[in-house]
């Protein structure tokens, strides 16, 4: 009897799962199925008819462009910056004791959990005293601030299960740092810094906080679609960009996460 | 007769922990070497300051003649069997053998070559294209040893080789090991708690405690002669007799060993020494019988070949042994 009660799920409960997940993703469909409208004004259910001329309409915008450039560029700057500091931060943390290495650790990973906001308004006005002008690079910094975050967790978790003798004994074995990094460290911790990596890209493509606090006159694709929202022609073009944006960041997030979970045994073999 | 590895008072402190005090020794070229004493005695310390994973805090090392302070590990003709074997967990068992002649820029053919060698002669052929948790304990390390001795170092490292194998594998590692030490020639220096795995496989021990030397020397003058009664304790099984069994005696040291076997219970003869007592203990331990004597409250230990008949628990008897038996101790 007991066995069966934990094998068959309650219909109740398979209902309430049903409606959670749709209420979760229909709206996402709905913005696939606006992408293909005919009424261009106004989002009005059921569409009038379908067409695919917004494809060839995004196409040809040099704004979709600019922004879509601009963010693929933030983002994979933010990351690189991200998978350097955050990789070596974790190194530091995980491989030696010194003083204050809890507080570091902490704070390290304090900007994932202040409101955006926050970290936002503390750059800009950061920004403002330094007289640094936005810019390109000022986006950058934004996002790399909670890039870092992400890259460090996982790192710092992969990093804790090598053992400290296998450094040693790469020295042992007549490695200086740098080769002892490259052949040992690397490939122990390579698929932890690719899915941080790629949740790091994930978060800066389509963040809106830090940037619109960080930004000067350029628009990064959410920002984009933010200001596109209030405008009435051409409104499923930004349909258009949001099913590229889906999938453009599902597919990382998606690799990241089939990465992350076979990766288990990979420094952990040796015992 | 070259020197290996020469310590000259080398002390490492940590903070207020004296891991290592003021210790010296000399190793011989093609000598195996034991350090020998319980955890936290400064044994792997000094293990660590020959490999160059530790600087020292006071004293001079040199390494074949040449000062290794201040040159790291990758820079030392010296290699390490670590405790836990330390296998890259990541490569094949054939590239983590041919990983010290990867990074020194051998050729791919020439270390594929050498590192198949290697795995022969610790009879591992034919494992290379294993990954390291494919492989039992014992396999994994004799990996380890293949992957040390393939860079042809001049001193070899072992940290608790047999630590983690059973005692039939150990006894046979124990052998492979000797053998392997001989044919090669390479001085071996290895760090143990187990004292009949020093006695049986070394020919010199040093025994360690509180990160200095009590006793440096061969495994019988050890075993035999205890210096200190820290060391009688530790390597033997022999009787530490006290200060007041000591005065009866005529010594004027604080303490003297006495080896079980070296006791007979009977009357003296030829100007033996002797000593009365009660049996306050026996058990049999196969070739022979292990009675203990209380003499006055201190407790001796005798081994009485198990043909001669055991005195019953509580009658009095007479301990006889020759005065030669007896070594003088320090108070350590």
């Amino acid at each position: 009897m007991r066995s069966d009660r934990l094998n068959r799920t309650p219909m109740g409960l398979k209902i309430a799962a049903g409606v959670g997940l749709a209420f979760l993703h229909l709206p996402i469909l709905l913005i696939f199925l606006y992408a293909f409208t005919t009424e261009e004004k106004s989002y009005q259910f059921p569409p009038p008819g379908l067409t695919t001329q917004w494809f060839a309409v995004a196409w040809n915008r040099p704004d979709v462009w600019a922004a879509l450039t601009l963010s693929v560029k933030v983002a994979s700057i933010a990351t690189a910056v991200a998978l350097v500091l955050g990789t070596l931060c974790a190194a530091a943390v995980s491989q030696t004791r010194f003083f204050g290495r809890e507080t570091i650790s902490l704070l390290v990973i304090l900007p994932i959990a202040l409101p955006g906001i926050i970290t936002g308004i503390a750059l800009r006005s950061a920004f403002s005293m330094a007289d640094i002008p936005f810019s390109f690079w000022t986006i950058v910094l934004g996002h790399a601030t909670f890039c870092i975050v992400v890259v460090y967790n996982n790192a710092v978790a992969r990093f804790r299960r090598i053992s400290g003798s296998l450094i040693e004994a790469s020295m042992d074995l007549g490695a200086d740092g740098f080769q002892t990094f490259r052949y040992i460290i690397l490939p122990n911790i390579g698929t932890a810094l690719l899915a941080g990596g790629m949740l790091a890209f994930a978060l800066s493509f389509d963040e809106v906080i830090v940037t619109t606090f960080t930004a000067g006159q350029q628009s990064t694709l959410p920002i984009w679609m933010l200001e596109e929202l209030i405008r009435p022609r051409q409104r499923p073009v930004t349909n258009v960009v949001a099913m590229v944006v889906v999938l453009v960041t599902f597919l990382p997030i998606l690799g990241a996460y089939y990465l992350t979970r076979d990766g288990d045994q990979i420094a952990g073999a040796g015992k | 007769m070259t020197t290996a590895v020469l310590f000259d008072n080398v002390s490492r402190h940590f903070g207020a922990v004296r891991a290592v005090d003021g210790v010296n020794l000399e190793i011989a070229e093609g000598e195996f070497f034991a350090m020998l004493g319980p955890s936290g005695s400064g044994k792997t310390t000094c293990l660590r300051l020959m490999a160059g994973f530790e600087q020292p805090t006071g004293g001079h090392i040199e390494i074949f003649g040449e000062t290794a302070e201040g040159v790291p590990p990758y820079r030392r003709s010296v290699n390490t069997v670590f405790q836990d074997y330390a296998l890259f967990p990541h490569l094949s068992i054939l590239d983590n053998v041919a990983y010290g002649l990867m990074v020194k820029g051998v050729g791919r053919e020439e270390r594929r070559k050498a590192a198949e060698d290697a795995l022969a002669m610790v009879k591992l052929p034919g494992y290379g294209t294993r990954r390291p948790g494919q492989l039992s304990g014992g396999q994994r390390q004799r990996v380890a040893l293949a992957r040390a001795l393939v860079n042809k170092p001049k001193v070899l490292l072992l940290d608790e080789p047999l630590g983690a194998l059973d005692l039939k594998l150990r006894e046979q590692m124990q052998e492979e090991l000797k053998s392997l030490q001989k044919s090669l020639g390479i001085t071996f220096v290895f760090v143990t708690h187990d004292q009949g795995e020093a006695l049986s496989m070394a020919d010199r021990i040093a025994v360690f405690n509180d990160g200095r030397i009590q006793q440096l020397g061969r495994p019988e003058d050890v075993y035999k002669q205890p210096k200190t009664r820290f060391v009688a304790d530790f390597v033997g099984s022999s009787n530490v007799l006290p200060q007041k069994l000591c005065q009866r005696l005529g010594l004027t040291a604080p303490f003297a060993s006495l080896r079980p076997e070296a006791i007979a219970i009977a009357q003296p003869v030829d100007g033996a020494l002797s000593l009365s007592g009660t049996v306050a203990a026996h058990s049999f331990l196969g070739a022979v019988n292990r009675v203990v004597v209380d003499v006055d409250g201190a407790r001796v230990a005798v081994a009485s070949p198990a043909a001669l008949a055991v005195p019953a628990l509580g009658s009095p008897v007479t301990i006889s042994f020759a005065a030669h038996e007896l070594h003088p101790m320090e108070d350590a």
